[in-house]
């Protein structure tokens, strides 16, 4: 049937369209007057695409072959190709379904009645966002590549300045476009340098170059930091925490959810030019991956923003998506099957599920933040008894995120798990078995960072008169969670589907990997692991049940969470946010410190006081920030250059021009 | 006919000195109005007869010669200013160096590897000094109106250049050319008009109060 389907429409077709559909979506809308027609035809015509989309993308991942589109556009660099392999297809999954229930998301979170003058805009570019990364994945010449490229990070930069009458936003907004455009620039060196080599713009096919010689260290290197500042890489991370926290939370999802994916489709397609790269590039993936996981999740616990949280926590996952990769390339070079294969899939499947538990809780934190008018944790706090349900969405998202059966989030750092075992007893890279710690680490550290977001939340009573009346969300916001949440369960209950997802892109990557002898053996694997979600789900199933007809028993009294016993105890004497992780948080002192100031308590009595607490980043004050304005100072004397005065700017020209002119002679 | 053509380029010239001389702006505008004009008339005369020809002339002389000066002259009206006075340097100074910039045009043109049957035409060093006078003005006026004149200098000494490959060019690119001219003069005329409102004067070096110190 596939076949003949196939037979009927390319579904490389399908999924072009779907793909421009999403990009116009909100055109309507920017020309009709009325509010809301505009968002709802946007929504529609987003959700209908992806309900073409995903499948064909699906359909491409299994295909054996891919068609090659050229485009027409008359420019002089090349023919313009467009070709969706098993690698793009992957990636355009989260695409399509991330876009399409944000945009659902939408109708509730940011409705065009109540925000008049920036839901078109809003909606039009995140359409265009959509659209730009789905074309992206298929791009194969690299000026067009770059053009594509540049119109996904400003449309995501005019969906972040949405609120751009605040202060924090436009300086969020700032940061955010001169990172991407560092990026932009080392992509610039890595295509030209790539274009000199090749003698064309087309990207190389797979495994064509040799990676020993310097040119290609120096084209991968420039990739690396070009794509690693978009995917929120350590080094390069300093953009994402405040862009992230300020966008809306649906555009915070699409933006963490597949926009730093890009990124690292970024990594993967320049990885694939190159046959036997060094031991070095895995080294250098997995050192940078694992410092990112690590230090994005030690900056996750010291927050105390919702959305700032998530941010770092995304960091973290990105971090972790890296090492996958890093030992992966740590196989290929040292012809090591079941690294490779391990690292591959470990890497893709924890795409796949961060881009779904991550738009979940983004999400989440949009209706929390909907509801308690506030992005501060420590003034929320009960917000589980008047929304149930997206507390119980939410949980699931952070179950998911930090790692724990029966959900996806383990599946995939399982596999690593696997992988950095696996080279236990063979005789080089027996110190990968190292990273296992590291890794228990960020998952020991993210369930104290979700366990504090969670908490202080969901649980206990309202800190501040915001957060005393909260709501349950309607149903637009409330279906792409569910959505997301079955999503996870699905992949983690039978994650044998998920890796026969990933196989066919593992392949396309490194033909060898592919052995039968290792897939079905894993299979095997996860298929025991199948069996143990079943359990564990029916488990929780059993006791839920039970717990429900013991209270429907029993007597029950209601009175102040966590009261303590307290005659007179108020909400602000609860266990805080902060105070939850400044134990986790002091032994990381040199890295991120949580800064409490406690006022000083005089006599029997004390007054009123206030005690507040800034996380605050050691590399950022203490590095970055101190080189940043050491450049400033340094440069100020360019400053005298741009003055203001037209005709002496005109002057520039023409000195130049003169300048010219007499060289030639 | 080259003669011809060679003398209307010695009156481009000429009237290159008019727009760095005078100080009357309605002066100044009909004199690039007349420059342009005999732009227009000029491909006529270089190139043999086609409807293209025709239809480029046509659109140059109502662009050139009628819409833009126009549009200015109603701008100057508005903004009720007649002169160009202190410009950041003198009149007599910029002369000076406009007659400097169309003798070193004159000997960099005579040295520049062309075709042999362009060699011995005015059209490069014609294009090269109204191109220079174009920047001239653009350095040394302090009123909107005169950059505006400045550009369209410029503008004609680009068009100048662009005469001996009319042939060769495609109908595209040329309306393209003129339309950005048309539209820049557009902008120009609109920014003419916030400066006038904002600043109450037309002295763009007022401009550098909108710098973020």
């Amino acid at each position: 049937m596939q076949s003949a389907l196939q037979g009927a429409v390319d579904p490389a077709l399908v999924a072009l369209f779907a793909a421009l559909v999403i990009g116009c979506a909100g055109i309507p809308g920017l020309f009709i007057q009325k509010p809301g027609p505009g968002q709802i035809l946007s929504a529609a015509a987003t959700i209908l695409a992806a309900l073409a989309g995903v499948p064909a993308a699906l359909m491409l991942i299994f295909s054996r072959t891919a068609t090659t589109y050229v485009l027409q556009w008359g420019l002089p660099f090349g023919p313009c190709e467009l070709v969706i392999d098993p690698l793009s297809a992957f990636f355009l999954l989260p695409v399509f379904l991330v876009s399409a229930a944000g945009s659902l998301f939408a109708l509730g979170y940011w409705p065009a009645a109540e925000h008049r003058t920036t839901e078109r805009g809003l909606t039009f570019f995140y359409g265009l966002l959509a659209s730009s990364m789905a074309i992206l994945l298929m791009a194969r010449n690299g000026v067009f590549f770059i053009m594509v490229w540049e119109i996904m990070a400003l449309s995501a930069y005019f969906l972040l300045m949405t609120e751009h009458e605040r202060e924090d936003v436009r300086r969020a907004g700032i940061v955010y476009l001169i990172a991407t455009h560092i990026g932009t620039a080392a992509l610039f060196v890595s295509f030209s340098l790539l274009a000199a080599q090749t003698g064309s713009f087309l990207l190389p096919a797979a495994g064509s170059l040799s990676a020993l010689t310097p040119l290609a260290s120096v084209v991968a290197l420039m990739a690396f930091i070009g794509f690693g500042a978009k995917a929120g890489i350590m080094p390069f991370h300093i953009w994402l925490p405040s862009a992230h926290a300020n966008a809306p939370s649906h555009v915070s999802a699409l933006m963490s959810g597949v926009m730093l994916k890009m990124g690292l489709y970024g990594i993967f397609r320049t990885l694939t030019y190159f046959h036997d790269p060094p031991l070095l590039w895995g080294a250098v993936l997995t050192v940078c991956g694992i410092a990112s996981a690590l230090l994005g999740i030690i900056f996750a616990v010291a927050q105390r923003d919702l959305k700032r949280l998530l941010a770092c926590s995304s960091i973290e996952n990105i971090g972790i998506i890296t090492t996958g990769l890093g030992i992966a390339l740590l196989g290929v070079s040292s012809h090591t099957t079941v690294l490779v294969y391990l690292g591959l899939a470990g890497a893709l499947l924890h795409i796949l599920n961060h881009s779904f538990f991550k738009p979940l809780l983004f999400l989440g934190s949009g209706v929390i933040i909907h509801s308690s008018g506030t992005r501060e944790m420590n003034l929320m706090g009960g917000l589980g008894k008047g929304m149930p349900r997206v507390a119980l969405l939410f949980l699931v998202g952070s179950v998911a995120i930090c790692g724990i059966p029966p959900l996806n989030g383990f599946v995939s750092e399982f596999l690593l798990y696997l992988g950095f075992f696996s080279q236990l007893k063979a005789n080089n890279l027996t110190y990968l078995v190292l990273l296992a710690p590291v890794l228990a680490l960020v998952g020991g550290l993210a369930m104290v960072a979700f366990t504090k977001l969670f908490s202080s939340v969901f649980l206990g009573t309202p800190r501040s008169s915001a957060a005393a009346h909260p709501h349950e969300a309607g149903v637009t916001m409330l279906l792409p969670m569910a959505f997301f949440a079955l999503l996870c369960l699905v992949i983690g209950v039978v994650p044998q589907l998920a890796l026969r997802l990933v196989s066919p892109v593992i392949t396309a990557f490194y033909p060898q990997a592919m052995s039968a002898t290792v897939s079905t053996e894993y299979g095997t694997i996860l298929g025991r692991l199948s069996l143990a979600g079943v359990l564990l789900v029916s488990a929780v199933v059993v006791v839920t049940l039970l717990w429900r007809w013991r209270l429907g028993k029993g007597l029950i009294s209601f009175t102040s969470t966590w009261g303590c016993g307290y005659q007179r105890g108020t909400a602000r004497m609860q266990y805080g946010g902060t105070a939850f992780s400044e134990l986790a948080v002091s032994v990381f002192d040199g890295i991120m410190r949580q800064r409490i100031k406690r006022p000083a308590l005089h006599g029997l009595f004390p007054k009123r006081s206030h005690c507040s607490d800034v996380p605050t980043e050691t590399l950022l004050d203490k590095v970055i920030s101190p080189l940043f304005s050491l450049a400033g100072v340094s440069f100020a004397f360019l400053r005298r250059l741009q003055h203001g005065q037209m005709h002496m700017y005109m002057m520039y020209i023409f000195v130049t021009l003169f300048i010219l002119m007499l060289w030639a002679h | 006919m080259i003669t011809l053509a060679d003398q209307l380029l010695v009156l481009v010239l000429l009237i290159n000195f008019i727009s760095l001389g005078t100080s009357r702006l309605m002066f100044s505008i009909r004199a690039v109005a007349a420059q342009g004009v005999i732009l227009g008339i000029l491909p006529g005369l270089i190139h043999p007869f086609s409807w293209h020809l025709v239809a480029i002339t046509v659109v140059i002389l109502a662009v050139k010669g009628v819409i833009i000066p126009m549009m200015l002259g109603r701008a100057v009206r508005s903004a009720e200013i007649k002169r160009e006075v202190e410009p950041f340097l003198g009149y007599v100074p910029t002369l000076l160096l406009g007659a400097v910039f169309t003798a070193l045009s004159f000997g960099f043109a005579g040295r520049l590897p062309m075709l042999a049957e362009h060699q011995n035409y005015m059209f490069v060093p014609a294009s090269i000094a109204t191109l220079m006078t174009g920047f001239l003005v653009l350095t040394t006026r302090r009123k909107a109106i005169s950059q505006v004149i400045g550009y369209l200098v410029l503008d004609n000494g680009i068009f100048i250049f662009g005469l001996l490959l009319t042939e060769a060019m495609p109908v595209m690119v040329e309306a393209g050319a003129l339309l950005d001219l048309l539209v820049g003069t557009f902008v120009m005329g609109i920014v003419i008009n916030q400066i006038s409102r904002e600043f109450s004067s037309l002295d763009t070096s007022l401009l550098t109060s909108l710098k973020e110190e």
